[in-house]
């Protein structure tokens, strides 16, 4: 079927093909992602991060293409630092949403990226936003990437508004580990980031320590 | 997976063993396109007294492959002089599935139980293999609880917890795939016989979401 002699990787784009999650919880969010980037049926890279830093207190997660989606992360970095500047104080979460969603919108056509942006402000606390296609919403949580699919079920049933820190790190990371097991684009390490008044934690979450569930 | 003009069952099905029988249970819509052309459609099947099959996929070939496997194993069930094994009417499926696989659209599971081995849960999905499973889900509508019924299924549960588990995963598909809805349909089959239940859009499992 294909030629023998040109294998997937030389000529697939790279992507994400991913499992994002963001989630509000009393006090703050926590935002994760798997850590898998394939290049057609290659493994290009299998402890990537997916979750960036927009400013101290604003992270992003990424899926779709790597290229276009470490573009407009880029950019927002940039500009999310220019307007703390400006501002004097840090920026509302809802600030780097709408940077986010207006790359997305007006490249939409050429961008394959969808990101999901979210943070802690003074003005309203833990904030999660979901920018598929160049809208913004404000969500509980938000999930992305081709692994999505296979936790809405999962996320729904045991999604609930006001968790605690724990109850919240506990839902993203049976949410990964779930779509990792089903989704062949996902895999590999678990990275989730905290984010609080008192800033952001980031932590990593390997092999042994990550959840499993009934195997037939 | 829908066609102008080709009925379509973009569904959700599941069936559960347990120690004792199985649960089967469907959503209930069927669309031509975007229109529904029945909203409380029977995706349980009978096939034998024992036996049910859920059908996913294209509606005529579905039913045109249960109709032939009925009358197989009807037939062979005389010819045998007991009741036939589930594992004799999924591997019935099986051949025709996968003999005809390029003109064939059809996804289903084969549940029931026998003397022999009890609740027994057999998949047939489209391309014509045959496995058991414990429990197995399938229609476009399963991509969206595979997580859920990964976390929640756990080995040994009894009737009622698995017409709960059905309920609920078919409920949470429901609400997220646009092409699975109406009622849920469930059947419990035990050596006793079959017991089915419909659960209206009203009584529908809720779960809060954003």
């Amino acid at each position: 079927m294909d030629d023998l002699l040109e294998s997937d990787w030389t000529t697939e784009e790279v992507s994400t093909g991913t499992t994002i999650i963001a989630a509000v919880f009393d006090g703050g969010v926590v935002i994760g992602s798997d850590s898998r980037v394939s290049a057609g049926q290659a493994v290009v890279n299998r402890v990537l991060n997916k979750v960036c830093r927009l400013h101290d207190k604003i992270y992003c997660s990424i899926s779709g293409s790597a290229a276009d989606a470490q573009a407009v992360v880029d950019i927002v970095d940039y500009q999310m630092e220019l307007h703390g500047i400006q501002m004097g104080q840090p920026p509302l979460v809802q600030a780097a949403a709408t940077i986010v969603k207006d790359i997305c919108y007006k490249y939409k056509e050429e961008l394959v990226a969808h990101l999901l942006v979210a943070g802690w402000d003074h003005k309203y606390g833990g904030q999660v936003y979901g920018t598929l296609g160049g809208m913004m919403i404000k969500q509980q949580f938000a999930l992305g990437g081709s692994g999505s699919t296979y936790i809405y079920g999962f996320a729904d049933s045991a999604f609930k508004p006001g968790m605690t820190k724990e109850e919240c790190l506990k839902f993203t990371k049976c949410a990964l580990a779930l779509a990792m097991n089903r989704d062949g684009s996902s895999g590999g390490v678990i990275y989730l980031v905290t984010i609080t008044s008192k800033g952001a934690e980031e932590t990593v979450i390997t092999a042994k320590d990550i959840p499993s569930f009934y195997e037939d | 997976m829908s066609g102008r003009g080709r009925i379509v069952f973009s569904t959700t099905i599941m069936a559960v063993e347990f120690d004792g029988g199985v649960v089967i249970g469907a959503d209930s819509r069927t669309t031509t396109g975007a229109y529904i052309a029945n909203r409380v459609t029977d995706k349980l099947t009978f096939i034998h007294d024992h036996i049910f099959c859920c059908r996913s996929g294209s509606a005529a070939d579905t039913q045109a492959i249960a109709d032939v496997v009925n009358y197989q194993l009807s037939f062979h069930s005389i010819e045998l002089d007991e009741p036939p094994l589930v594992q004799t009417a999924a591997n019935l499926f099986k051949e025709l599935c996968y003999r005809y696989r390029e003109d064939l659209t059809a996804g289903i599971i084969v549940a029931g139980w026998d003397k022999r081995k009890g609740g027994q849960v057999y998949t047939v999905p489209m391309g014509g293999m045959i496995v058991r499973q414990s429990f197995s889900i399938g229609g476009s509508g399963s991509t969206y609880i595979y997580g859920y019924v990964d976390s929640s299924y756990k080995p040994g549960m009894t009737k009622e917890e698995c017409l709960e588990f059905t309920a609920n995963a078919i409920s949470l598909a429901m609400e997220r795939d646009g092409s699975s809805g109406g009622v849920i349909r469930l059947a419990a089959i035990t050596e006793a016989g079959v017991e089915r239940k419909v659960i209206l859009g009203s009584e529908l499992p809720r779960f809060t979401v954003s």
